[in-house]
């Protein structure tokens, strides 16, 4: 009697759909799954831990490294979190701020996950279109902050800076002549803001061509429809969160169940799926691209009419306008003891958790009293995700196991920590 | 010309060896066929990264020579001076001949193919059997590659080559059977003169006398059909490099490598030129009055490989199981029975291919 065994492959970590460093031991029979195990911790950096060893602020970097397609996103938990702690109040404008990059950070994250899930299913095209409009976005990024991933732009107590007033423009080169500036540089003439405005304005028409490539394509729908299917009881049990538990039909999003910042005075829709496999997964995170696109309109013009600081000015847990420090006793104390010993947190514990365009993204600190964190643990969407891989892929085709990372929006960073 | 060449070398050569001329003569055409097809190849490789660069809203080559022109020649050398490996445990007499059975009959195929009404390697009687024979035999290529390289991923990728180019196979055979039904020829040549004669050629709309038009069907079954035997997008599933990372080929490098590509270009162009010619006239022109030409076919070609490419730019990857069904649910009833609709209409007092 022959003894039939299972195929067992090495998925990744060198696989062009690990989507970094994903391993997957996969047995096939077949080409059918029989057993998905994901293997993590490739990308294990010792966040938690490097954090335990900085004063507060100079953590908030580590944050941008962690989900690194949305930066943003991932030092509002941080600044919510130590905010928390210490009971300072953050200006209004910087909470808008806030959110506005948050949903620019959302429609980024989005965007290569559209790009990226498109190549995985064999759609090259869409990641070089989705690429063309993160461009833009990344100009927004590099404007504020002046990196184009790792921003570091949010502070315990607002944001490093007001909004700058002029967006930089492209610089003559040997491969820009007079007639190509002109036509990279019109939408650049104005503030940061008006450079954002008029890309809410493009991007509706970008978003109904990926439309147009994808939903409705045969193949596309072959591909996504059915495959991954997580039921709504499941999804919670499995501790899903974001696009995945919306997608199995769950309206839960903490921008609007536990509202943080400015969203309770924004006016956005919850996009929800029915049947909970990839193709609603899919349709939901193009819609919240739209919602997203909608929130910056609403922040674009909150700002536009109210000027006004941008950090807060309890000067313990802030730096000191820099004028100041030259020529006031007073801030130059705050500003050596922001920048050396940094600031004590009152002994406690906070949990603060925000609407990531992944899912529910937590940070939780524990503060002994020191000017350094006891323990902060980061709750990352991600590895929940990851976790219910096996559930999800087993039965399904090794073709669709690239689907279903796909549709899991997965990025190392945060998993791995 | 070319009949200038034969006779001047009959006449050197032929009174003392009849059969060395003959020899050389047909050595001289098929330089002269293989020649300028693996600079079609070559420029396919251009065309396309181009085509799909403009699709995708960026350049494609442009730093090679003028507009990029020297790129596929800059490819070709690169890889030439690259290292073949061989991976561990790779059955190395089989590694080596995989690429080139591959590629061979890519090639053999080119014999029967003509260009016009006199310009054709081999003008033999069943040249479409002949075509079906050899081009089956290239996925051998494929199969023993994936076999040879000691490789999951390549195993993988052989063993869904081997499903979908054999099921595609029938389809395509089946297509060609209503060709010949009508033409009442295996022989090309003899396919395309059948239609240039017709209702619509007679008051010169040729190409509406086309086979394409009564056998529509067919004609889009026999070119997704040629794009599934190719292996290309979007049944790139032997090679989908999402999925099994480059499928049969994952463990060639350097030229042995490049002449898996090579085949299958060879293949586009060859599946181009057969629909070509089959279901688009050949060299036939389109209207009454313009001469019939052998450039007519290169432009045929030309625009059949642009859909290859056009495909390539558009569409997701179909799933290994979702291509079996197409080929075996959908492709293949649907050619039966159209076999019989046509046999039944030319049976009926309404042939139009008498």
């Amino acid at each position: 009697m022959p003894e039939f065994r299972n195929f067992t492959i090495n998925f990744g970590p060198q696989h062009p759909a690990a989507h970094g460093v994903l391993r997957m031991i996969l047995e096939l029979d077949g080409e059918v799954i029989k057993h998905a195990d994901p293997h993590i911790g490739l990308l294990h950096r010792g966040t938690e831990k490097l954090i335990e060893t900085r004063v507060w602020a100079q953590s908030l970097p580590y944050m941008d490294r962690l989900d690194y397609v949305s930066m943003m996103c991932n030092e509002h938990a941080y600044c919510l979190a130590v905010e928390k702690l210490l009971g300072i109040k953050v200006p209004e404008r910087a909470l808008y701020i806030r959110v506005m990059l948050d949903e620019v950070t959302r429609i980024l994250n989005h965007l290569l996950w559209v790009g990226c899930h498109g190549l995985d299913v064999g759609a090259m095209s869409m990641v070089l279109y989705t690429f063309r409009e993160r461009e833009d976005l990344m100009d927004v990024y590099e404007a504020v902050s002046g990196a184009r991933m790792h921003a570091a732009y949010y502070r315990i107590g607002g944001v490093y800076r007001d909004l700058p007033d002029r967006m930089p423009q492209y610089a003559p080169s040997p491969w820009k002549n007079a007639a190509t500036l002109k036509v990279v540089n019109e939408n650049r003439q104005g503030s940061l803001l008006d450079f954002l405005e008029d890309f809410t304005e493009r991007f509706p028409k970008y978003h109904s061509d990926y439309h147009t490539l994808l939903t409705d394509n045969r193949i596309w729908k072959q591909r996504l429809v059915g495959i991954g299917t997580v039921s709504p009881e499941r999804a919670l049990q499995l501790g899903f969160t974001g696009a995945m538990l919306r997608g199995s039909g769950i309206e839960w999003d903490l921008r609007k169940k536990q509202p943080y910042a400015v969203y309770d005075q924004v006016d956005f829709d919850v996009p929800i799926g029915v049947n909970g496999d990839s193709y609603d997964r899919y349709l939901v995170r193009m819609e919240e691209m739209l919602q997203a696109n909608r929130i910056i309109r609403q922040c674009i013009d909150w700002l536009r009419k109210n000027p006004g600081p941008v950090m807060s000015d309890d000067y313990k847990f802030a730096p000191p306008p820099h004028e100041t420090v030259k020529s006031n006793m007073e801030a130059l104390i705050h500003h050596f003891k922001y920048f050396s010993e940094g600031f004590q947190v009152p002994e406690g514990e906070a949990y603060a958790a925000i609407e990531h365009p992944k899912g529910e993204f937590g940070i939780y600190a524990i503060s002994d009293g020191a000017n350094k964190p006891y323990r902060l643990k980061i709750r990352a969407p991600g590895f929940a995700h990851l976790a219910a891989m096996d559930e999800m892929a087993r039965g399904h085709m090794l073709a669709d196991v690239v689907t279903i990372i796909g549709s899991q929006d997965v990025v190392f960073g945060e998993i791995d920590r | 010309m070319e009949e200038t060449i034969a006779q001047f070398g009959t006449q050197w050569f032929g009174a003392a060896w009849p059969s060395l001329w003959l020899v050389i003569w047909t050595l001289v055409k098929i330089v002269a066929i293989v020649a300028p097809l693996l600079l079609a190849v070559a420029y396919l490789t251009y065309f396309e990264r181009k085509v799909i660069g403009f699709m995708q809203v960026r350049m494609g080559p442009n730093r090679v020579g003028p507009l990029g022109l020297l790129q596929p020649i800059a490819d070709g050398l690169k890889l030439l001076f690259k290292e073949i490996i061989f991976p561990s445990w790779a059955d190395k007499k089989v590694f080596v001949i995989a690429p080139m059975l591959a590629f061979a009959p890519a090639l053999a195929v080119w014999a029967v193919v003509p260009f016009n009404d006199a310009l054709v390697l081999a003008n033999i009687d069943a040249s479409l059997l002949y075509i079906l024979a050899i081009s089956s035999m290239s996925v051998y290529g494929v199969v023993l590659a994936g076999w040879s390289s000691n490789s999951k991923y390549a195993f993988l990728g052989a063993m869904r080559a081997a499903a979908q180019i054999v099921s595609y196979e029938i389809a395509m055979g089946f297509a060609l059977i209503v060709v010949l039904m009508i033409s009442g020829s295996l022989n090309l040549t003899d396919i395309v003169h059948a239609q240039q004669k017709g209702w619509f050629a007679d008051r010169g709309l040729a190409f509406l006398s086309w086979n394409w038009l009564p056998l529509l069907p067919l004609f889009v079954v026999y070119f997704v059909s040629g794009v599934a035997e190719t292996n290309r997008a979007p049944f790139d599933v032997a090679e989908g490099e999402s999925e099994i990372v480059a499928g049969f080929h994952v463990d060639y490098s350097g030229m042995a490598f490049a002449v898996f590509f090579l085949a299958e270009y060879t293949e586009m162009i060859l599946v181009a030129v057969l629909t070509s010619l089959l279901f688009l006239g050949g060299w036939s022109a389109p209207f009454g009055g313009l001469p019939d030409s052998a450039w007519w076919l290169v432009g045929k070609t030309c625009f059949m490989l642009f859909f290859f490419l056009w495909f390539r730019a558009t569409f997701p990857r179909y799933r290994y199981d979702h291509i079996m069904r197409l080929g075996w649910k959908v492709f293949i009833p649907l050619t039966v029975v159209w076999i019989f609709v046509v046999g039944i209409w030319m049976l009926s007092p309404w042939n139009i291919w008498k």
